[in-house]
């Protein structure tokens, strides 16, 4: 008889192999996907996972790697803090829209001056929207009570109305010929998030990224506040007789997360999307919070996690042009991804036990 | 603007109508959270749902073989969250985000070749002689069958949990699934039925949408009303009949919006588009100061050796 035993502690091989686990499970039945939508499967993980980065185009495609990774790291180690603690950010997207709103805003108030003082302060624009997009869920939370899951995912689709409204109405480009979206922010050069070192895909947002790894890692491993994180999460009532505040973390946590989110936003609006437009947004708020589990809400592995899944974006992209597979396929396998890594997180913190229980 | 153009009958007969896959949606899930497991998958559900629904009645022009297809597909994907958060005891909150997020791929890839197809229509509803009684006899007797399967959802979940055996095992499971399982029910057993249930129902809903309301199939058409469901559930303090009062204040909201919006109101289209959400905010928002009673076992994972 097959039964699981509870390990007196979370297994640490198991805590590092499950995400390579999960992603070898998702290459065989993603294969099976693949095939049952008439392509040849090995092609096709070949296509998503090796071309990318060996293939005869390689030398374009890794530039992108760090273009898409950027985002989705600087967005899940701010979610991560939060999952931590049982802090439930799920409208990141909406506060990367909001930041990318605030940040282009202030960039296209000051058009056509060029100075150097335009892009910090889109940045700090575009931070503070994402962090005060965030605090009505978590004011609210803390104020009454009301659930941040929910609230945060409303403001989601508020944020799209709202950048509707922008791309549409008060951003819109007066030379655009009517066209909707804003001015392109890439032509302008103060306000220009370009590449530091050309055809690396070295921006703003890859530096921001990395700094915010390793303020996370710091802050987590070696802070206090990083403690509480930690404790509140695994014992909520033990944190709060050691002294813990729960309302401030939750401001904290959730402000954090808002303000990483926002900035990608910034950053991604002045850089690759280079425009408000409706639909610059492509759901990096939400693919995030799967990189944030891949990576075991550790700043590190959330650097690779981040990493992996741009090359799934990538990779899809060119099996798309390649092979004709639909781009919702790609969508389908990363949701398949986060499946089988919380199937196969069971095994951290159980073990297989087999024959009878040992008489209690 | 010209608010003459809105005629009151049929608003409130189109309100009644907007509100019908949100009411399906949030009885569903207010069962399932009523036995203690909390699925943010109801969006993912609903848009499997309607993506089967659609296929199967295009091809078959039989909407009701539809509805019986977004059921089974809905909680076909509830089967994926059960077993997760069950058999593997993964974090419900994850699990509920990670199956909404691979339904709308999913269907997404299911809806492929169906875009731009007009579904079979429904036919004339159950009560359609009725419906020519003025005023009352539109708004109360004019709808299609979904309309009252989803009231008699509600009637019948209300009865069960509150006079029945088995509603009572759901509900000590949701309460206390320690104590329930020392009295010998199985935990795993009932929150798996529960769960089947919730995403039959979000399956219908869904499927009401591309079916009825629209009726059309486009990618992520259900547009947050899963995650409106979801908030309804916390609106009602997981009582049936407020999910009632929920669903029509909300399907209300949604279709008072468009209906300013054809009318031409000065207010831009995205703001009022806006709106059903803001609410949904602000009444989450007066609801958490009451202490709502969530049940007491509401997302915890059960596993009985531990």
């Amino acid at each position: 008889m097959i039964r699981l035993e509870k390990r007196p502690e979370p297994s640490r091989t198991m805590s590092y192999a499950t995400p390579l686990l999960a992603v070898l499970a998702t290459m065989v039945f993603g294969g099976f996907l693949f095939a049952f939508l008439g392509k040849d499967p090995i092609e096709a993980i070949i296509t998503i996972f090796w071309d990318p980065l060996f293939g005869e185009f390689a030398f374009f495609y890794r530039p992108q790697l760090l273009v898409k990774a950027a985002p989705l790291i600087l967005i899940a180690v701010g979610l991560a803090l939060g999952f931590k603690a049982g802090i439930w950010n799920i409208g990141a997207e909406g506060q990367y829209i909001v930041g990318a709103i605030c940040g282009a805003g202030v960039g296209l108030a000051f058009y056509p001056l060029e100075s150097w003082v335009i892009f910090p302060l889109m940045a700090l624009a575009g931070a503070f929207g994402g962090w005060a997009w965030a605090m009505i869920p978590a004011f609210l939370r803390v104020k009454f009570g009301t659930n941040e899951i929910l609230v945060s995912l409303m403001l989601v689709y508020v944020a799209e109305q709202l950048l509707a409204s922008m791309a549409l109405g008060a951003m819109r480009n007066p030379e655009g010929r009517g066209f909707p979206g804003s001015r392109n922010l890439s032509q302008y050069e103060s306000a220009h998030n370009a590449e530091l070192i050309a055809g690396t895909g070295m921006h703003w947002g890859v530096v921001a990224a990395l700094i915010s790894v390793i303020f996370a890692y710091v802050l987590l491993t070696r802070h206090r506040l990083g403690f509480a994180i930690r404790v509140t999460g695994e014992a909520p009532r033990a944190a709060r007789f050691g002294g813990v505040n729960p309302g401030r973390l939750i401001l904290f946590c959730l402000g954090l997360s808002g303000l990483l989110a926002g900035l990608a936003g910034m950053l991604e609006v002045s850089g690759p999307a280079g425009q408000i437009t409706i639909d610059f947004n492509v759901g990096y708020g939400f693919t995030a919070i799967i990189v944030a589990f891949l990576g075991r809400l550790n700043p590190l592995g959330i650097l690779f996690a981040g990493l992996l899944m741009a090359l799934t974006y990538i990779g899809g992209d060119i099996a798309q042009s390649q092979l004709g597979l639909p781009a919702a396929a790609i969508q389908v396998f990363q949701g398949m991804l986060l499946f089988f890594l919380l199937a196969l997180d069971l095994f951290t913190n159980y073990r297989l036990g087999f024959g009878r229980e040992a008489a209690a | 603007m010209d608010l003459s153009a809105i005629n009151p009958v049929l608003l409130i007969g189109a309100m009644i109508a907007a509100a019908t896959p949100i009411l399906l949606a949030a009885t569903g899930e207010l069962v399932a959270e009523r036995a203690g497991v909390l699925n943010l998958g109801v969006e993912g559900m609903m848009i499997i749902g309607a993506v089967c629904g659609f296929i199967i009645a295009v091809n078959t022009g039989s909407p009701a073989f539809g509805f019986v297809a977004a059921a089974i597909g809905g909680a076909g994907l509830s089967l994926v969250f059960a077993f997760l958060t069950q058999a593997t005891l993964a974090n419900q909150v994850a699990s509920g985000l990670g199956l909404t997020l691979f339904g709308l791929g999913l269907s997404a890839l299911m809806g492929q070749t169906y875009v731009g197809i007009k579904p079979p229509s429904m036919g004339p509803g159950p009560f359609s002689a009725l419906s020519d009684i003025p005023v009352f006899g539109r708004i109360l007797f004019g709808h299609d069958a979904l309309v009252y399967l989803g009231l008699l959802f509600v009637a019948t979940v209300w009865a069960t949990l509150k006079h029945t055996r088995a509603g009572l095992i759901l509900r000590a499971v949701g309460e206390n699934h320690d104590a329930a399982h020392a009295l010998g029910y199985k935990v795993k057993r009932v929150r798996t039925l529960a769960i089947l249930f919730g995403g039959a129902c979000a399956g219908l809903g869904g499927a009401y949408i591309s079916l009825i309301r629209v009726p059309q199939w486009t990618e992520g058409m259900t547009a947050g009303v899963g995650w409106i469901a979801l908030a309804l559930v916390v609106f009602a303090s997981w009582k049936p009949w407020r999910v009632l009062l929920g669903a029509y204040l909300f399907g209300g909201i949604t279709q008072l919006q468009l209906n300013l919006q054809g009318a031409g109101v000065a207010i831009p289209v995205e703001y009022l588009a806006m709106s059903p959400y803001v609410v949904t905010i602000v009444v989450l928002v007066f609801l958490s100061a009451e202490k709502s009673r969530a049940p007491g076992c509401l997302g915890r994972t059960f596993h009985a050796s531990g």
